[in-house]
This record gives structure tokens, C-alpha cells and sequence, in this order.
């Protein structure tokens, strides 16, 4: 059983999002770059199966489509504990061209269970995975919030509006994860970042693929009015305000 | 030609989001020169089905088989599609819930689609074809322009208005080629008991660490009860289990929009309000006047929660009597 993890690079959550170039761009300056947060959750919970002596996981394997500048993000990843990385060296310009690309990296050497991340932080495609799923005619499973073996097969919890189901599903096949699927992410332990350093981390030319959609300019939200504030002693008047003013209630 | 909408059912009635996504096609459909088709999946019984004639679809096409109660991506994804085929659909229109986002993405790639996720509105331009969506988890807004003839979108849900648009629309069984056997198979299913459904609830009440102790839930409870509102919380409540996972909100957890926010005892924090911050009025219940949350928030009491609750409740249960 081989484990593969799609791996986004995207800012830091608590970045301030700014745009340059007439608000064409997002502006990298002092970005701080990490793993996308359901990815890092995907990753731990690889791992933690692999660790498990009793499953049947040979290795985890982590995939970025990214220049150069995603490697530390990669590296990372291996710090934490993925046995190798890959990364496809193109500037992805939207979810379907990374799904695209990943695809093919598979065709050529297949996986038995690969896992995304719901969404990315920044652009909120909600995409590469389920398009995944579909370029290799694998089956998926989306909104996974739990992941673990019973026996020999893997069992997922995958939640909709309104409740949670159970599912088997033959493998490969393509998990979308969302959080559940583990409680904190790991993070990498010194020795970890030493081991990291001889790990391979094979550097993959991108296939032709055609850009579909784009990002033509960014907007901010326009700034609040402030908030108005009710004296304590006086709950009532928040229900009128809530009732009269923004007739909410 | 038409625009596809897939319309979801729960127990064999829509959810709140396929009459507004039905609504969403019809303008589109309007300023496109298009008629609207609704596709139905599984066992809805024939008056539900004539309610999207309600607000704009042309045409129904009902796909009924005991195989699809249960939502297998790839059976799924090749109906739609070849549904979508069949109308010459030139918009395939899905919600941005759990379940559009598991299936747009592969309906676009088999489609030879690009893909507009997440939408907030109606497109700004027809040709080329901009439209908007929020990014970054809603700190940004962005025109993103789709280049294909088939676009497939998802909408925002709570991001369109209900609108009555009364057709005299037929209802066609249609019987798909694809095989309507898939190879995942569901062993269990719990469903969430007689609450409110979170990302379809008009009112939210939602707590944070604030409260202290899973025991201190009762009037966040009532006040929900008495306004027929759906639960949430902030991450660190779930993650210590003190609620459910599937009521944590924000970044990491669920992204929704509804018409009134309570948050009592939540700080604000970015990552929370990345999965708030488009509701349309947020009222914030916190002790520390200097909580990010009152920056987010419209109404703002600095006090106790468990103090004002119950004053809130009664204050509430007065006016409605
Ligand atoms: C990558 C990442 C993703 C994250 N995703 C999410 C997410 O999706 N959702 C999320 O919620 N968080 C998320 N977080 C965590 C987030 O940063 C905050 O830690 C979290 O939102 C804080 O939760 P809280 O407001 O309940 O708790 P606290 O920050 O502990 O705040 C408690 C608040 O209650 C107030 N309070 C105390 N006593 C009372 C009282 N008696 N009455 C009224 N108020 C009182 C305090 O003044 C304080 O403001 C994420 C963090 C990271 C790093
Ligand atoms: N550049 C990338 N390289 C590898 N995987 C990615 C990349 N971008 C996104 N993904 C994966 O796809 C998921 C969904 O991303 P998106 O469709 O962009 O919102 C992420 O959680 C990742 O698992």
C-alpha cells in the first residue's frame, strides 16, 4: 500500500492580504509560506496509519506542483515524516492544471490511496481532488473526516448536511479530507529536519496542460461600519436593535 | 440550450439551497436567452418536484433508482453529465456544499469544463464569461473569467435570494446510459437528530471557549430552540470535545453565511471569522471590550455571557408572546 499526499503551498492564515500591480497580484512581500492546513492534517493522519505496525502501508509520499520556491514547503513535510517528495516543476495557474499534472505523475507510477485537502487557503478551489478522481477514473470520496483501517480494508466517515456516513471504498481510490481526520497537525522535531535533508525528492517535468480559468483582478471588503454596543443592563434594547434596526429577528 | 442545476433532496425534500440556486439560473437563464433544467436524483415525490417549477425551471428530469439514495461521486458525476449533454447545457450549476464540491470538480473534467467554485453572485460579463467569488477564506473578493463553453458553477449558498419566478414547467423521467451502481458502498449512516441543518440555518448561535465548560451549553441550546436556529462553536470547543466537530465554524471548519450570527464567548480570531465574516449581521457577547470579535461584529455587548443569556432569552420569549 502506497500513500500519496497532495500538498498546497499557501500563506500563512493569519497573513494580511494585500494586491499589487493595479490588484492583479497578490503581493508576496513578507508572506510567510506553509502547508495547507487540511493537507498538513492529511499528512499526519498518512503518517499515523503508517505507524501503526498492524496496516498495511509501505510508504507516504508527499506531491507539490510548484517552482523552486515550494521546496521548503516539501521539505517540511519530509521533516514531519513522509518517506519522499516530488514536485512538478511548473507555476500552477489554477486548480485544474494541478490536478492535471498530478494526474499524469500517478499514471506513470499509480498509488493506492491519495489524499487532498477540501480547499486551499488562499484561492478556495475546492477542486484539485475530485478532478483528480476523475482524470484517472478513480473513485472519491469528498468531505472525509475520518480515515482507518478495519482489518485489512480502509474505513472513512464522510460528513454531509445533516449527518455522517460510513463508507468502504476499493482501492485506489481518491480521499478529499476535511478536519476530524485528525486532532493537531505534527510538526517537525529536530531530528526529523535532520533525516529530511537526505530524503529524495525527485523534481518532475510538467506534461502540456491548458489553463482553463483566471484571476483577473482582487478586490478588499469594504471597511465595517462599527459596531454598535449595548449596555449590558439593557439586553431588551439589543432585541429591538435586532427586530427594528436590522430586522433580523 | 440550457442551464443545468443540480438540485439535492434530503428524505425526498429540497434543501433550502436548491430553490435558490433554481432562482440564481433563472436570472442567469434571463440575460443568457437560456430556459433552465432542473436534475433530480433519487425519490422525490411529484409535488416536491413541481415546487422548482416554482421558482424558474422549465424543465424537471428525475432520475429515480434505489441504487442512487446513496451519493457515489462517479455514479453521480456521469449522470449529471450526461444530463448536461443531453440539455446541450452550456452552465452546469451545483451548490458549494459538501456534496457540489465533491461532484462539480469531476463533472467539469469530464465535461472539458472550467470550473467557477464558490460563487457570490450573478456573472459580471457574459462574453468573456467574469464572474466573482470570495478567496483567501473571504478576506478578499476576486473576477476570475472561465474560458471554456461549458462552465460548471457552484454557489455560495445563502449568497442568493429565494426569488418567486412561477413557471408551468414539465417533469421528465430521464433514464441515464451510465450504470447506476457504484463501487463505494455505505455501511453506516447517522444522521444529526431534529436540529437545524448548520449551513442552512437563517440563525446561528455559536460559542467559544468563553463559556468555560461543555455543562454551561443550556442557554446556548434554548436560545436556539426559541429561534429555530442551528448550533455552532468555535475550533478549540470542538477539538476538545465539548461540542461536535460538525458544529465548528471557520477556516478549518464550516464556512457559512447565515442572516444573524450570534457569538458569545469567542475571541474573533482570523481563522474564525474566515468562516463567519459574510453573515449578514453578527452580534458578539464577550468580556474583553478589546475582542477582534467586536471589530467583526454589528451589535456588541462586553459582559458575561452566561449573564446575558438568560437575559436575551427572556427578552426574546417577551416580545414573541
Ligand atoms: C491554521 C489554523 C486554523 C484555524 N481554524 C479555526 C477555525 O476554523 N475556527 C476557529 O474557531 N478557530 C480556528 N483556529 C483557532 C483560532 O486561531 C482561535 O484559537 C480560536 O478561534 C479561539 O477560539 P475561542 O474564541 O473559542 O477561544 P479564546 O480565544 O480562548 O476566546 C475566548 C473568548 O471568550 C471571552 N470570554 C471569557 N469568559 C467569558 C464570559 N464569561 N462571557 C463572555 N465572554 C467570555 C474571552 O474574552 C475571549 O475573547 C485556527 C487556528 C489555526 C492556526
Ligand atoms: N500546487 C499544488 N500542489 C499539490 N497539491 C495541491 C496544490 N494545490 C492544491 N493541491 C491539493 O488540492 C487540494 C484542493 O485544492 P484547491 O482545489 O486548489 O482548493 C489541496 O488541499 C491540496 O491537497
Amino acid at each position: 500500500m502506497k500513500i500519496l499526499v497532495c500538498l498546497g503551498h499557501v500563506p500563512d492564515t493569519t497573513t494580511k492580504v494585500k494586491f499589487v500591480e493595479n490588484s492583479t497580484k497578490f503581493d508576496q512581500t513578507g508572506v510567510q509560506w506553509v502547508i495547507n492546513p487540511w493537507d498538513e492534517l492529511a499528512l499526519t493522519r498518512a503518517l499515523e496509519i503508517k505507524e501503526d505496525t498492524g496496516n498495511p502501508v509501505n510508504s507516504v509520499t508527499v506531491i507539490t506542483v510548484g517552482d523552486i520556491s515550494v521546496e521548503p514547503t516539501i521539505r517540511k513535510a519530509l521533516a514531519i515524516g513522509a518517506d519522499n517528495g516530488i514536485r512538478i516543476d511548473m507555476q500552477p495557474a489554477d486548480s485544474g492544471v494541478v490536478a492535471a499534472q498530478i494526474a499524469e505523475v500517478i499514471k506513470s507510477d499509480p498509488y493506492d490511496l491519495i489524499l487532498c485537502g477540501i480547499e486551499s487557503s488562499d484561492y478556495n478551489g475546492a477542486a484539485v481532488g475530485g478532478m483528480l478522481a476523475e482524470h484517472l477514473d478513480y473513485p472519491s470520496v469528498s468531505a472525509v473526516s475520518s480515515i482507518k483501517y478495519e482489518g485489512d480494508t480502509l474505513e472513512l466517515n464522510r460528513e454531509f448536511d445533516g449527518g455522517f456516513e460510513t463508507f468502504t471504498c476499493p482501492t485506489p481510490f481518491v480521499a478529499v479530507v476535511q478536519k476530524g481526520i485528525t486532532k493537531e497537525p505534527r510538526i517537525p522535531a529536530m531530528r526529523g529536519i535532520m533525516m529530511a535533508r537526505k530524503k529524495p525528492l525527485a523534481v518532475v517535468n510538467p506534461i502540456n496542460s491548458e489553463v482553463l480559468t483566471e484571476f483577473l483582478k482582487f478586490t478588499l471588503p469594504e471597511a465595517k461600519p462599527p459596531c454598535k454596543m449595548v449596555d449590558p443592563e439593557n439586553v431588551g434594547e439589543l432585541v429591538n436593535l435586532l427586530r427594528n434596526e436590522a430586522k433580523v429577528l | 440550450m440550457a442551464i443545468l442545476v443540480y438540485t439535492e433532496n434530503w428524505d425526498g425534500a429540497f434543501k433550502k439551497v436548491s430553490f435558490e440556486l433554481i432562482s440564481f439560473a433563472s436570472k442567469l437563464a434571463e440575460v443568457m436567452g437560456d430556459t433552465v433544467t432542473a436534475l433530480s436524483i433519487g425519490q422525490v415525490p411529484e409535488n416536491e418536484l413541481s415546487r422548482l417549477g416554482n421558482y424558474g425551471a422549465h424543465k424537471i428530469l428525475k432520475v429515480e433508482s434505489e441504487d442512487l439514495t446513496v451519493v457515489d461521486n462517479q455514479v453521480y458525476t456521469k449522470i449529471i453529465a450526461e444530463a448536461a449533454s443531453k440539455e446541450d447545457a452550456k452552465v452546469v450549476l451545483l451548490a458549494h456544499n459538501n456534496v457540489g464540491k465533491a461532484l462539480a470538480p469531476r463533472i467539469a473534467v469530464r465535461l472539458k469544463a472550467g470550473i467557477g467554485s464558490g460563487l457570490t453572485g450573478l456573472p459580471e460579463n457574459l462574453d468573456p464569461f467574469i464572474t466573482s467569488k470570495k478567496i483567501f477564506s473571504g478576506k478578499a473578493g476576486s473576477a476570475i473569467e472561465i474560458k471554456t463553453p461549458v462552465k460548471v458553477l457552484t454557489l455560495s449558498q445563502n449568497s442568493f435570494e429565494v426569488t418567486e419566478n412561477k413557471l408551468d414547467s414539465k417533469i421528465e423521467t430521464f433514464v441515464p446510459e451510465a450504470p447506476t451502481k457504484g463501487v463505494t458502498s455505505r455501511l453506516n449512516m447517522e444522521k444529526q437528530s431534529g436540529k437545524i441543518i448548520l449551513t442552512d440555518a437563517d440563525v446561528v448561535v455559536s460559542a467559544g471557549r468563553g463559556m468555560k465548560s461543555p455543562d454551561n451549553w443550556g442557554p446556548i441550546e434554548e436560545l436556539a430552540d426559541l429561534l429555530g436556529a442551528a448550533t455552532a462553536c468555535s475550533r478549540p470547543v470542538s477539538d476538545e470535545g465539548w461540542r461536535p466537530h460538525n458544529e465548528h465554524t471557520g477556516q478549518t471548519g464550516k464556512i457559512i453565511a447565515p442572516n444573524l450570527y450570534f457569538a458569545f464567548g469567542i475571541s474573533g480570531a482570523i481563522q474564525h471569522l474566515a468562516g463567519v465574516s459574510s453573515s449578514k449581521c453578527i452580534v458578539a457577547v464577550n468580556t474583553d471590550p478589546d475582542a477582534p470579535i467586536f471589530e467583526a461584529a454589528d451589535y456588541g455587548i462586553v459582559g458575561d455571557a452566561m449573564k446575558v443569556l438568560p437575559e436575551l432569552i427572556s427578552a426574546i420569549r417577551q416580545v414573541k408572546s
